[in-house]
């Protein structure tokens, strides 16, 4: 049985908000679901009867489609709203929108925002349960737990684990929630990139900070490197992306001078030639695929849990006596 | 206060015995291994189903594929349970369930919710010749139409008394107590 600290309450928000018990009940949890996605019936009926909203206010493809899989493998219910062609695009505030849904009698929101805090705004003002699928530069906590599995998966640990962030740690929620993440169940974190390009306040992050992407490797076990917005560029970040490729890219070369086999992770969508050259996205260290599998298994785990009763009702189950 | 009676109803000995004949009553209901599989209910069904498969193997000289699975997402209650059960390892025997004559193993047969969850689950992997229920322990009490085929021992217990089968993978020993709450 799930202990009442591993307990994850209402909503997932972040990782910031999680114990290394929670956290880890999550991990535990996806294991046991990677299975259901190899079978021939891919299908259980956790969630039969359940009705789940995926609320989109930005452009994802996916995360939304690792999380409509995972509904759908746990037989939930499905609807997905995305801001262009709703009645967002016509001045509807976010909480009317969830509030209308919820008229609808529907039992969870997965929500998406650009907007820093949105998935806390909102799952303090509804009853369904809320999952964060990337609010602003604030957490993408699925995102992480999957990295988090992915590696614990490749390593058999993720306690004293190395893991350096590189690339554009500033606007990067995936970067915050592994942070915490990794953090709290005693992995070393790191990060690296431009100057420009990394919160001015990092170290108080408890992460490292390399200027030299050759340092990184020869520190790391695990580089996880994040996409780099093309915007950024224009926006002054970064002189040109070729310039980036040359100082930060993650290339062969850059590899094979360190002292140990690196593991790479990719939350895509890459930029081939620019943050990762093509040979080392494909080549043998490269778990991106993986990340790719477990995102499903992670995230049917995450609504497992969510959906569950509450604590106190499982104790009085408990005394009403033992399984059969 | 509200203290546990504990009470042996079955030592080592006993729940040895207990298996061997349910390990030959197996095999006879199929006259001989012939496309025979178990399939352990987790947690305490697993060890149970090892220990028949290895007393099959010892009577015929050959061991049935042996499997695991894990019910909790076909339970009919999960909504009210509350926090989630940590779940077990799922793994269908080797060669499948098709065509093949099944035993489901479990610890102790009690409402009959297991059994119908599991019988669910097998559904939707495949289509089982034939599937036998086969339990160490039936304590009655069902809420549901399903009997075990296979039975070690049929003990009365009343909805406050508890049936706890112990083996030696989790428990560290191998036994089956009856737990009774008695006010203090």
């Amino acid at each position: 049985m799930t202990s009442s600290s591993a307990y994850l309450g209402k909503d997932l928000v972040g990782l910031q908000d999680l114990s290394a018990d929670q956290i880890r009940a999550i991990l535990d949890t996806a294991e046991p679901f990677k299975e259901i996605s190899e079978r021939a019936i891919k299908k259980v009926p956790v969630l039969r009867g359940k009705t789940i909203v995926n609320l989109f206010f930005e452009p994802s493809t996916r995360t939304r489609i690792s999380f409509e899989f995972a509904e759908k493998r746990l037989s939930a219910d499905t609807v997905n709203v995305q801001s262009t062609g709703s009645s967002v695009q016509k001045g509807e505030t976010l909480v009317d929108t969830a509030r209308n849904l919820e008229a609808m009698r529907i039992d969870m929101v997965v929500i998406r925002h650009s907007a820093s805090g949105a998935a806390r705004f909102l799952a303090d003002r509804i009853a369904s349960n809320v999952i964060n699928a990337g609010d602003g530069r604030h957490e993408h906590p699925t995102q992480a737990l999957l990295d988090m599995l992915t590696i614990r998966d490749k390593l058999g640990r993720l306690d004293g684990v190395r893991v350096c962030i590189v690339g554009d740690i500033l606007h990067s929620r995936v970067a915050r929630s592994n942070i915490w993440g990794l953090t709290r169940l005693g992995g070393e974190v790191a990060v690296c990139g431009p100057r420009t390009l990394l919160p001015t306040d990092v170290e108080e992050l408890g992460v490292h900070v390399f200027s030299r992407i050759e340092e990184a490797i020869e520190w790391a076990d695990v580089l996880n490197v994040l996409r780099l917005q093309l915007e950024r560029m224009q926006a002054g970040f970064i002189p040109s992306l070729r310039e980036y490729n040359r100082v930060f890219g993650i290339t062969r070369e850059r590899l094979e001078r360190a002292p140990r086999d690196l593991l790479i992770l990719h939350p895509g969508p890459m930029n081939r030639g620019v943050e990762i050259d093509s040979d080392v996205a494909d080549g043998p260290h490269s778990v991106i695929l993986d990340q790719v599998t477990n995102g499903v298994a992670v995230r049917m785990a995450v609504l497992y849990l969510l959906a569950g009763g509450v604590p106190e009702r499982a104790e009085a189950a408990k005394r009403a006596g033992e399984g059969d | 206060m509200v203290e546990l009676r504990r009470q042996l109803l079955m030592d080592e000995r006993a729940v040895e015995r207990a298996l061997a004949r349910m390990a030959r009553e197996i095999v006879e209901r199929n006259h001989g291994i012939r496309g025979l599989s178990l399939i352990g209910i987790q947690r305490r069904g697993v060890q149970l189903a090892e220990r028949l498969a290895a007393e099959i193997e010892r009577a015929e000289g050959e061991r049935p594929p042996v499997g695991t699975l894990d019910i909790t997402l076909y339970r009919d209650d999960l909504t009210t349970v509350g926090p989630r059960p940590v779940l077990g390892e799922t793994r269908l025997p080797a060669g499948g369930i098709d065509g093949r004559v099944l035993v489901i193993v479990d610890d102790v047969a009690y409402t009959g919710r297991t059994a119908r969850a599991a019988l669910d689950e097998l559904a939707d992997f495949g289509r089982p010749a034939r599937i036998y229920l086969c339990v160490l322990v039936d304590r009655g009490g069902r809420e549901l139409p399903i009997q075990p085929d296979i039975v070690g021992r049929v003990v009365e217990a009343t909805p406050r008394e508890r049936v706890d089968v112990l083996v030696p993978e989790i428990d560290g020993r191998l036994a089956v107590e009856l737990s009774v709450p008695e006010e203090s």
